[in-house]
């Protein structure tokens, strides 16, 4: 048995910081989410140059090989930072339903265009009342010849505004909530009918509201067969759900450690309020937490790259999906709490950090939703 | 042992739901339910609707114009407000520096800060914290010199919520640098528009502007804006805040927020063709908010009963700002549940007074997130729940 790292997994893990350390600081970051896009097209390049946008991907797709691992590990030193960069959304998610859904040809189109980081995409396929429920898609798919008209709306759409393509997810047949029937077609953003509202979510990521209006889109845009997109869309939102389980290991990481060591200098009655055992306590709290959560993303990762049965995989996820949320309460408020009123200011770094998590504790179902998926599973 | 009212306290009970219907304006009332914050503008006018009732000093004695409310009336009138969502008047005039002028204050100080507080012509704020006096108050440094008939000033005070649409400003200043920190410590009352103040607002989590900064730097304030003795400031601080924690728990507006919970949920799909309210996990947290803010009721009730035969408010106070405010902070956490992707949208203008643009998400659910950001200061302000827990263990435990 080995939990270390190897030798590749140390050198992703040290580019990152390092990029970090030189091009992602705190006032940085705060200047890449009120720019217009809401991310920096110079780090996705760096991103694409460094071989980063490789990673989520498999060998026979021309990445670097799909380790749910070698993925963890990165999204880990992501979240320390806070990076808003749309990785999970185009690399992640969106690639990762292409990979599994795409044929030969689309794949070959799409998949070298995002690892060389010219290509933006997202993944539409929640709505209003769907709530975490993937098969629940009611925006519909009508076939008349060789187009497709699409109608619903999407909601919480990560790089909606980014996005030079949509990947959307819509029913052909059955009824709402049904497994079979969804399919998800590639719409370009700029097609007549669509409509993008587009914001920045409480961690700074950008994330859209799309309502689509009798868009037309050619039928060869459909991922794969007819109806059968609801395993690849699962499976998408599953390693998406590992990514953002391990960039919220990394965010809390860092919460921890901003506590600690401000508790050794903030002075009240005398002496560092870090002498107070009632938050050395809380503290040691925290530090439970951020291991137990690093240590069940790591076991969802591995059941992922390791032989387990699809549904031992899908069950993982959600176990860390579930228990990192729990850890993201605990340790987000703690860290607030203990920093006092500083730490509900904009100015530090600690808040966004707190809202951070409190994203990721929502993002691919909270909390509840995991843990009674887990149950079900 | 029993908790009704009497008869009379029944039926003043009907007259306060009576008024509040008919005279909270309705306007205020979506707006509240829609989680958008109410102007100045707004507050004080509803603040003088109450006055023109008699309302607006539930707190105070008659003879300033006050109520002259009984504890029960007191909190029958504070649990209708509540329930109806209409603002509590701002407590830095009215609950904070008002029994402080008429404890303490000489006859002038009183005829001159009192009627415009009851009338709500003056706002006022809060100037105790220092960037480093927090927890510890005490060690507070802001120093006033005594030069002649003035004072002056020189130092900063933080976290003033609302300073910005403040008039005057009460503070705890230093004015004896040579005894215990408890003992060189004065209240005074310091006139917003002096020469030499400064303010700079400090945004919070949630986007908004809430707090301030407010700098001294030479501000002269005259020598009879002192309130009773030099050096006596901080026993007029904490007698204030023994009463301040009367009334804290927040039970009504628990109540409703609770109620809102639930149709909310009613309201919620669930994914998979039913609604939240029939989810198990959800039910039961519901169910563990409600069973809590009982035992927050009814603790608040014993207290009460302790209050009206005389007994001084004890800390046992504590209990109630802790668990009331906990209380609070965790159906935050469910409103949050309940919106789910909703609640993520960081578009904070959204629910200031005159929003013109096209807003993002259904409703009240978008303002979940921003309000459980936000709402992690009850836990900080006020004496902060460890501070609470250290009083309890002391003075209630004899640790
Ligand atoms: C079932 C059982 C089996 C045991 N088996 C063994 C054994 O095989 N060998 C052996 O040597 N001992 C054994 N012990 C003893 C055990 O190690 C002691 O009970 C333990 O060290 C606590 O000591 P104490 O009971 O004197 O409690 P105390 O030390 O008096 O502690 C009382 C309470 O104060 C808390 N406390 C103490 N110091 C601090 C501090 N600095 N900060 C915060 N809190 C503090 C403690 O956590 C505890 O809650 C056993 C005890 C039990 C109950
Ligand atoms: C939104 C907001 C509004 C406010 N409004 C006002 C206002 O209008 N006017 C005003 O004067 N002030 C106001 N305050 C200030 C508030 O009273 C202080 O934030 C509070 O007293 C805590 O001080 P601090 O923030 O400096 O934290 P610190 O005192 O530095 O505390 C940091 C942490 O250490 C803990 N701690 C400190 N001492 C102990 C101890 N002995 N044992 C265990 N734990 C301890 C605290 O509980 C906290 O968790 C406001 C604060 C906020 C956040």
């Amino acid at each position: 048995m080995d939990f270390s790292n190897t030798e590749e997994q140390q050198m992703l893990q040290e580019s990152v910081q390092k990029f970090v350390y030189k091009s992602y600081d705190f006032d940085t970051r705060k200047q890449i989410i009120a720019s217009e896009k809401g991310f920096s097209q110079e780090n996705w390049d760096l991103f694409a140059e460094l071989g980063w946008l490789t990673v989520p991907f498999k060998e026979d797709d021309g990445g670097f090989g799909g380790s749910a691992v070698d993925l963890a590990v990165m999204m880990e030193e992501f979240g320390k930072a806070m990076l808003v960069e749309p990785f999970i959304a185009t690399a992640v998610l969106a690639g990762g339903v292409i990979s599994e859904q795409g044929s030969a040809e689309q794949k070959a189109e799409l998949l070298p265009k995002i690892m060389e980081g010219s290509l933006q995409l997202a993944c539409a396929y929640a709505e209003q009342g769907s709530r975490f429920n993937l098969a629940n898609i009611k925006t519909s798919a009508v076939v008349e010849g060789d187009t497709v008209i699409l109608n619903g709306s999407k909601t919480a759409v990560l790089n909606g505004s980014n996005a030079e393509i949509l990947l959307v997810a819509a029913r052909e047949s059955g009824a709402a909530t049904d497994s079979e029937g969804i399919s998800v077609f590639m719409v370009d953003a700029s097609s007549a009918g669509v409509s993008i509202q587009s914001f920045a979510n409480v961690d700074g990521k950008k994330s859209a509201e799309i309502n689509l209006k009798d868009v037309s889109v050619p039928v060869a845009q459909r991922l794969g067969a007819s109806g059968s997109a609801l395993q690849a869309l699962q499976d998408g939102v599953d390693r998406a759900t590992l990514a953002v389980s391990a960039e919220a290991v990394g965010a809390m990481e860092s919460l921890l450690h901003k506590t600690v060591e401000y508790s050794k200098t903030r002075k009240q009655f005398g002496t560092a309020i870090g002498t107070f055992q009632a938050l050395q306590h809380r503290m040691a709290d925290m530090f439970i937490e951020c291991q137990l959560a690093r240590s069940i993303v790591i076991m969802a990762a591995m059941k992922l790259d390791g032989g387990e049965s699809a549904l031992e995989k899908t069950k993982s996820v959600s176990a860390a999906k579930s228990r990192i949320g729990r850890a993201i309460q605990k340790v987000g408020q703690e860290a607030i709490q203990i920093h006092g009123g500083i730490g509900m200011t904009e100015e530090l770094d600690v808040g966004h950090l707190f809202k951070s998590v409190t994203a990721a504790e929502i993002m691919f179902g909270n909390t509840d939703y995991h843990t009674q998926r887990f149950a079900s599973l | 042992m029993n908790a009704d009212f009497t008869a009379e306290e029944l039926q003043f009970e009907i007259e306060v739901r009576e008024f509040l219907q008919n005279d909270f304006p309705a306007e205020y009332r979506e707006k509240v339910d829609a989680g958008i914050r109410l102007s100045k503008d707004e507050l004080v006018h509803w603040q003088k609707i109450l006055y023109k009732k008699g309302w607006a000093a539930s707190n105070w004695p008659v003879e300033h114009g006050g109520t002259g409310w009984s504890a029960t009336q007191k909190h029958i009138f504070a649990t209708e407000m509540g329930l109806i969502g209409a603002p509590e008047p701002v407590p830095f005039g009215m609950k904070m520096v008002a029994p402080v002028l008429m404890a303490y204050g000489s006859d002038e100080q009183k005829q001159r800060f009192l009627p415009d507080i009851l009338e709500s012509n003056v706002w006022w704020c809060q100037g105790y914290s220092e960037p480093n006096s927090g927890s510890d108050l005490a060690s507070l440094k802001t120093s006033a010199v005594r030069d002649g008939d003035e004072y002056v000033v020189n130092g900063s005070k933080t976290w003033n919520t609302y300073g910005q649409y403040a008039d005057w400003i009460f503070c705890l200043v230093r004015t004896d640098t040579s005894v215990k920190k408890q003992e060189g410590i004065s209240f005074m009352l310091i006139d917003m528009k002096t020469p030499g103040i400064t303010l700079k607002p400090i945004v919070l989590l949630d986007g908004h502007a809430e707090v301030n900064e407010v700098f001294f730097d030479e501000v002269r304030v005259p020598a009879n804006n002192l309130i009773g003795e030099e050096n006596k400031g901080w026993t007029y601080a904490k007698v204030l805040l023994t009463h301040e924690r009367t009334n804290i728990s927040g039970v009504p507006r628990g109540k409703r927020r609770l109620a809102a919970l639930k149709r909310l949920a009613g309201n919620t799909d669930d994914g998979f063709g039913g609604t939240m309210l029939e989810n198990s996990a959800f039910k039961t947290k519901l169910a563990q908010v409600d069973i809590e803010l009982q035992a927050l009721e009814y603790s608040e009730l014993r207290t009460l009963a302790a209050l009206s035969v005389g007994k001084a408010p004890g800390p046992e106070s504590s209990i109630l700002k802790i668990v009331g405010t906990e209380l609070a902070q965790e159906m935050d956490e469910l409103f949050v549940d309940l919106a789910g992707y909703n609640c993520l949208p960081f578009v904070p203008e959204q629910f200031e007074d005159g929003f013109q643009g096209e807003a993002v998400g259904p409703g009240s659910s978008a303002a979940a997130a921003l309000s459980y950001f936000n709402n992690r200061k009850l836990s900080i302000f006020g004496g902060s729940n460890e501070i609470q827990r250290n009083i309890i263990s002391k003075a209630v435990l004899g640790l």
